[in-house]
């Protein structure tokens, strides 16, 4: 329920980064969303078009990067992408692993037709 | 045609409110904690025993979160503990600006513990930094050992692990052994606990920790 939200906080940042006279297209928006950040990528760009109808942001694409669970080993340094949610390192079984990506929720990149 | 990049976090504003109350709390030497879990699972009955077991020895506030009605502030309020009700009229989850609404209106009552019971929900209050010290999720031993495995984001991001209903494990096929290690599969430094609310099995180690948490 929260890529509504979202969606909406992707709006309002795309739209400080428009020209004041704003008759540019913006053709694409780019997000980076993280395996941890329990978002639902059909869910976020269903919520995004139907908020940016009538919108100076109409037609606009969100163009989503999906980042998976990276951790680091802290006993064996070893760095690692874990397919499940299980934080265990596949090397050394260790537990103690540190998050490197995965919680990324982030606006990068915002492409206009001017 | 440009490409502007940038590198902008989607909840940056209610990560910075939620900045803004965390900086406050710390000032008046305020714990927080933030209590989630899926709806039923014995929030509202935990911050009840919470109370009658600890608010003799420190001053406890509570801001209760619903999508609808303030039943859970009636209940808190019979122990005349000072309690703010939000609700949020359908969305799931609390955000920093709407606990700062309502921590603004606790601002006048001397408080060492602030409870902030959110709306019952494993998924997308897990995203949502609302200025807490410790996030508790409480899972119910009814809901099965396998919520950790299904909610993962939820329990990554908790300190603290409450295993509530204990007195009807009996009544279940719900292995406290696994549960526990399910949960320390997705999170190895969970701190766990285990109550019932209806017994009172637990509640007393669980609010001894809470008290040792308090700044004095």
């Amino acid at each position: 329920m929260h890529e509504l939200s979202v969606a909406e906080e992707i709006i309002n940042i795309t739209n400080q980064y428009l020209p004041k006279d704003n008759n540019n297209e913006v053709i694409s928006v780019k997000v980076e969303i993280g395996r941890l950040s329990n978002i639902l990528v059909d869910s976020l760009n269903f919520c995004f078009d139907a908020l940016i109808n009538d919108t100076p942001l109409d037609g606009a694409k969100l163009i989503i990067k999906e980042i998976p669970i990276t951790v680091k080993c802290e006993d064996c340094e070893n760095i690692m992408e874990i397919d499940g949610f299980l934080f265990q390192c596949k090397n050394c079984e260790s537990t103690k692993v540190k998050l490197i990506t995965g919680n990324e929720l982030k606006v990068t990149e915002i492409e206009i037709n001017d | 045609m440009s490409r502007l990049t940038i590198e902008r976090k989607v909840l940056e504003k209610n990560d910075a409110i939620a900045n803004d109350i965390r900086r406050s709390l710390k000032e008046k030497k305020i714990f927080t904690i933030n209590l989630v879990s899926s709806p039923g699972s014995g929030k509202t009955s935990l911050v009840e025993r919470t109370i009658e077991n600890s608010k003799d020895k420190i001053k406890i506030a509570v801001i209760e979160g619903d999508v609808q009605t303030d039943l859970d502030a009636e209940r808190v309020e019979a122990f005349n503990i000072p309690v703010v009700q939000i609700v949020t009229n359908g969305s799931c989850h609390l955000e920093a600006g709407l606990v700062r609404d309502a921590y603004n209106k606790l601002n006048n009552n001397d408080i060492e513990l602030l409870i902030i019971e959110n709306v019952g929900n494993l998924v997308c209050p897990a995203g949502y930094d609302l200025g807490e010290d410790l996030k508790v999720v409480i899972v119910s031993t009814t809901e099965g050992d396998d919520k950790p495995l299904k909610y993962p984001a939820m329990f990554r991001n908790s300190g603290t692990l409450i295993i509530n209903k204990i007195d009807l494990v009996p009544y279940t096929n719900c292995s406290l052994e696994k549960l526990r290690s399910n949960a320390l599969a997705i999170n190895p430094s969970l701190k766990i606990f285990e109550t019932s609310c209806t017994t009172n099995e637990g509640i007393d180690v669980w609010c001894n920790w809470l008290e040792s948490k308090i700044n004095k």
